[in-house]
């Protein structure tokens, strides 16, 4: 049976973190009542015009430079026509003529394997309105209050071969834009778009076979769902002698099946033109070079970096860099307590726990390194002992509170008065003889037992070492 | 018989109500009842704004009273709307079953300034259907006729807007031009009319037919009160981002009638063929005037200039295609009310609501940006943009303003047809090409042709050189009396 192979491009739609529309005033705030935030420009009332918002462009120009694209100094937009009801004004503002960037790279880490995925260009467009669906009552509803939201396009060459590429180049592609804070990267709410550009060809092939596009696909997972259903349903089709039909698909992700939605749409179709209300934009190269400039360090560098300045290893790295914001914890809070090992203890161990056991993200992470700083300073001096320490740092962790406040406010802080601790042990030495009598008979565990009550005795405010001691003296 | 208020000019009005001589209320009575006394001859309202324009004026009378308006001209002058421009809560059609019960939201841009300018708004004057047209006869409101034969058209597409000027149905209008839509109408009627520099006038609230070419601007029956008019439109304007940032938009010391030395250049070919014996010999007339007026005039070939018709069409047609796209009978506007599916929702209520020209023009302009067609019509006509663009800068390295007549006719009968593609096309090339250089261009009024219609003619200047313009015509009209419709007399 002749075997084949994948090739897969993406066109990744990401919703821009503006403050406000791309071409109107209006807040791109997710989840508000529908079309409260909209106006005359957004909703396309005859006669308005669009202003373009420079931060959009700015957000553009900066994953240009990220995806190492060359960035088209003139550029322009252009209207992509077509009718369809969340569409307001009957076109789209877009960019086909001169995208924003193009020629770009990533390069992905795939089981070991080092892979380029070229960038075929990146533009600047805006989102559609909404369409809400009353099936019951057969009625159609539309919201314009995503109107407006600036969009990029990522369209990627047809460079990934398998499911674990596309993720791969994907997880990239979002640290990326979250590392610029370009974007809230929520798939789930639609701020990360993906459709899927898949054909597949005979093994050793060269020229490509006739792709499907794929739309509506929501999470990462049902990503490679698609791809397996979509490249087993075209090899089933040629290995019957059969042909790909040139088409765009919709994924069903209950029935784990895509449905043919139309033939794909030539791009003349749209009859696009340059859109005569916005003149061309020039992009000067001083503020290329300002963006550059205020570029992060992404994630590859921290990690290098990470493992040669902090002498962690590289999965420590790895997981202290899944965000930037719990990268710069990370680094911000051993700027201040000089413990760089405790305070990726702290995340890696207790921090993972935290947010396995909430079904958090990593991207929620949130609290002030000077808190966590404090906490290590305070275990470091004694003040506290570690059982005390991890409720404070779920605390911090989850709440940001200051465990100097929190320590003192619930009487946390280590007793270390010999006369306190020698009361408690003599008073559980005393309720328990069987103990007492089990450990002057060679039995260690009993002294296990015994220091556990004596903890308890205390709320857990001893250093266990000291109780033992105690112990040890008053048992002789 | 003359009316002493509605015949005198818009600043010599303001003057007198400055000075107390009259009242703003008494003006826009005044008016009101010379507009409904006309309107059933010449139809140019689509809407009177009579409760509006009685609440502006007690709030002007007020301002002036209370001294406020001290620097504003026009304040208290009553102006007439092309029924594109959009205006709050009164109702804004383009002439079309489409709008016709469309009531904007808000005020354009330049309504915004003429209401801060203590200007009053009397109502909405009739067009062309979208402004697609020269003659005002496509509208849904029916035709405006002219003021001077109301047998004859006013022009188009701004024909309200320069008929209810020339019947002193309204002191001052403000127009839109997109291939000769204020010039046109304003010779037909015998008024003034300036198309500014693109860029020079927020477009931000006019309901567009080719947002590349179409400019507001203002007709009157004097250079003066449109220059007036001019001033209190023009600006940047945040909400446009296709409007120039420029410090200085004053036009008023341009009003001098002096014009020695100035270098005037006449296109041949705009007296090639087609040019009507009366116009002709009026033009020539022209001409001699403003040698004697001292200035150097001159004859030199332009001849890129004919293909300007073509490359107006194409590229008008493609972008009021898009532009019109928008009325899909689904948000606001005609819609049809049972439909099977989207489709036919959109067939049938543009189908129903849309005139014949606007479908002809949309169905040319989907045609020539259709798969294939790209390359050979669009791009093509932008091309040719670019060269009369450059050869406009030629010519005005060598010429201070360039001279012609404004149209090679004067106003057809309202059942005409053309029936010749030239005359069109001549028509077409004297007016077109200006708008796709972006350039300033005013008409005004030189004298009647046989049957007592006027003509006019056109000084066109480089972009920004409105004074230069203005200067020409100034000089031009300090040289023979205004001349108003006989009925009027």
């Amino acid at each position: 049976m002749k075997e084949y192979e994948l090739d897969i491009g993406l066109e990744v739609h990401v919703e821009l973190s503006t403050a406000s529309k791309i071409f109107c005033a209006c807040s791109t705030k997710f989840s508000l009542e529908a079309n409260s935030s909209c106006c005359p420009v957004c909703t396309g009332m005859p006669g308005t015009l669009p202003v373009l918002n420079k931060k959009a462009v700015e957000y553009g120009v900066a994953v240009g430079l990220a995806l190492n694209c060359t960035i088209t100094r003139d550029t322009m937009f252009d209207r992509k026509n077509y009718y369809y009801p969340d569409l307001p004004k009957a076109y789209q503002i877009s960019q086909l003529y001169y995208p924003l960037a193009q020629k770009g790279k990533v390069i992905i880490n795939e089981s070991g394997q080092e892979k380029i995925i070229r960038i075929h260009e990146l533009h600047l467009e805006e989102d559609a309105g909404r369409l809400l669906h009353d099936w019951e009552k057969d009625k159609t509803y539309i919201d314009y209050n995503r109107a407006g939201i600036p969009l990029i396009e990522i369209v990627t060459e047809a460079d990934m071969h398998s499911a674990d590429e596309v993720l791969a180049f994907l997880d990239k592609l979002k640290s990326i834009l979250q590392y610029l804070g370009v974007s809230d990267c929520k798939m789930e709410e639609g701020s990360i778009r993906v459709d899927l550009n898949l054909s597949v060809r005979e093994a050793g092939a060269i020229t490509l076979g006739t792709r499907t596009e794929m739309k509506n696909i929501n999470s990462f997972k049902a990503i490679a769902r698609a791809i397996e259903s979509e490249s087993a349903r075209q090899i089933e089709i040629l290995r019957n002698g059969g042909q790909v039909a040139l088409e765009t698909r919709r994924w069903d992700d209950v029935s784990n099946e895509s449905i043919r939605m139309r033939a794909k749409e030539n791009i003349e179709d749209y009859r696009y033109f340059p859109d005569p209300d916005i003149p061309p934009l020039i992009i000067s190269s001083d503020w290329i070079d300002e963006i550059k400039a205020r570029l992060p360090e992404f994630r590859d560098e921290k990690i290098f970096r990470f493992q040669r300045d902090y002498d962690i290893s590289l999965y420590d790295a790895e997981v202290l860099t899944s965000s930037k914001k719990i990268a710069d914890i990370f680094e911000e809070t051993a700027k201040l307590c000089h413990m760089p090992k405790e305070v990726s203890n702290w995340l890696m161990v207790e921090g993972m726990r935290i947010i396995r056991a909430n079904e958090m993200d990593v991207w929620d992470i949130d609290f002030n390194p000077d808190n966590l700083a404090k906490l290590i300073l305070m275990v470091d001096k004694g003040q506290i002992n570690r059982t005390i320490a991890k409720e404070v740092f779920e605390e911090i962790f989850l709440k940001n509170i200051d465990p100097e406040v929190y320590v003192n406010k619930h009487g946390l802080g280590i007793i270390s008065d010999d006369k306190i601790l020698g009361s408690a042990a003599l008073r559980v030495i005393n309720n328990n003889p069987k103990s007492v009598s089990d450990y002057k008979q060679g039995k260690a565990k009993a002294l296990g037992y015994l220091m556990g009550q004596t903890m308890k005795e205390l709320n857990g405010r001893a250093d266990p070492s000291l109780v033992r001691k105690i112990l040890l003296e008053l048992l002789q | 018989m003359i009316n002493d208020i509605t015949s005198m000019e818009a600043l010599r009005l303001a003057r007198k109500i400055k000075d107390k001589e009259l009242s703003v209320i008494e003006v826009l009575r005044t008016q009101l009842n010379a507009v409904y006394e006309r309107e059933p001859l010449y139809n140019s309202y689509i809407t009177i704004m009579e409760d509006e324009a009685y609440r502006q004026a007690k709030f002007v009378q007020q301002r002036i009273d209370t001294g406020g308006l001290a620097d504003s001209p026009l304040a208290g002058v009553l102006v007439a709307i092309k029924d594109n421009i959009c205006t709050k809560s009164v109702r804004t059609t383009c002439a079309s079953k489409m709008l016709e019960e469309f009531i904007p939201s808000y005020d354009a841009t330049v309504i915004e300034r003429l209401k801060e300018a203590g200007v009053i708004l009397i109502g909405k004057v009739n067009l062309d259907e979208f402004a697609m047209g020269g003659t005002t006869t496509s509208s849904y409101f029916g035709a405006t006729k002219n003021p001077w034969n109301v047998k004859h058209v006013p022009g188009g597409s701004s024909g309200g807007s320069a008929s209810v000027v020339a019947a002193e149905e309204a002191y001052i209008s403000l127009g839109s031009d997109t291939g000769g839509s204020i010039r046109q109408p304003a010779s037909f009627c015998g008024v003034v009319g300036i198309k500014p520099t693109y860029g020079t006038v927020s477009r931000y609230g006019l309901i567009p037919f080719a947002p590349s070419l179409d400019q507001i601007g203002p007709i009157g029956r004097c250079v003066s009160d449109c220059v007036a008019m001019l001033e209190v439109i023009s600006g940047h304007d945040p909400k446009d981002s296709t409007s120039i940032r420029k410090k200085n938009y004053s036009y008023r010391e341009a009003l001098v009638d002096d014009i020695k030395g100035m270098r005037i250049g006449i296109p041949k070919l705009y007296l090639d063929e087609g040019l009507d014996d009366d116009v002709h010999k009026k033009f020539t007339e022209v001409v001699k005037t403003y040698k004697g007026l001292g200035a150097d005039v001159e004859f030199f070939d332009m001849n890129v200039l004919r293909y300007s018709p073509q490359a107006y069409f194409v590229i008008s047609c493609a972008e009021a295609t898009s532009s019109l796209s928008r009325f899909d009978g689904l948000k606001y506007g005609y819609g049809i009310e049972e439909y099977e599916g989207i489709q036919e929702l959109y067939i049938k209520s543009r189908s129903e609501a849309f005139g014949d020209e606007v479908k002809r023009r949309i169905m040319l302009g989907a045609f020539t940006q259709s798969p294939g067609k790209y390359e050979d019509y669009y791009n093509k006509a932008r091309k040719i943009r670019r060269l009369i663009y450059q050869a406009y800068e030629e010519a005005f390295e060598k010429y201070d303003v360039l001279l012609s007549p404004e149209q090679i006719k004067t106003a057809p009968p309202l059942n005409y047809k053309v029936n010749d593609p030239k005359e069109k096309h001549q028509s077409e090339m004297l007016n077109a090409s200006v708008n796709l250089a972006g350039l300033p261009a005013v008409c005004l009024p030189c004298g009647q042709d046989r049957n007592g219609l006027p003509i006019g003619i056109q000084l066109i200047a480089k972009q920004f050189g409105e004074k230069n313009i203005i200067r020409a015509a100034y000089a031009f009209e300090q040289t023979r009396p205004y001349e108003r419709p006989s009925i009027l007399t």
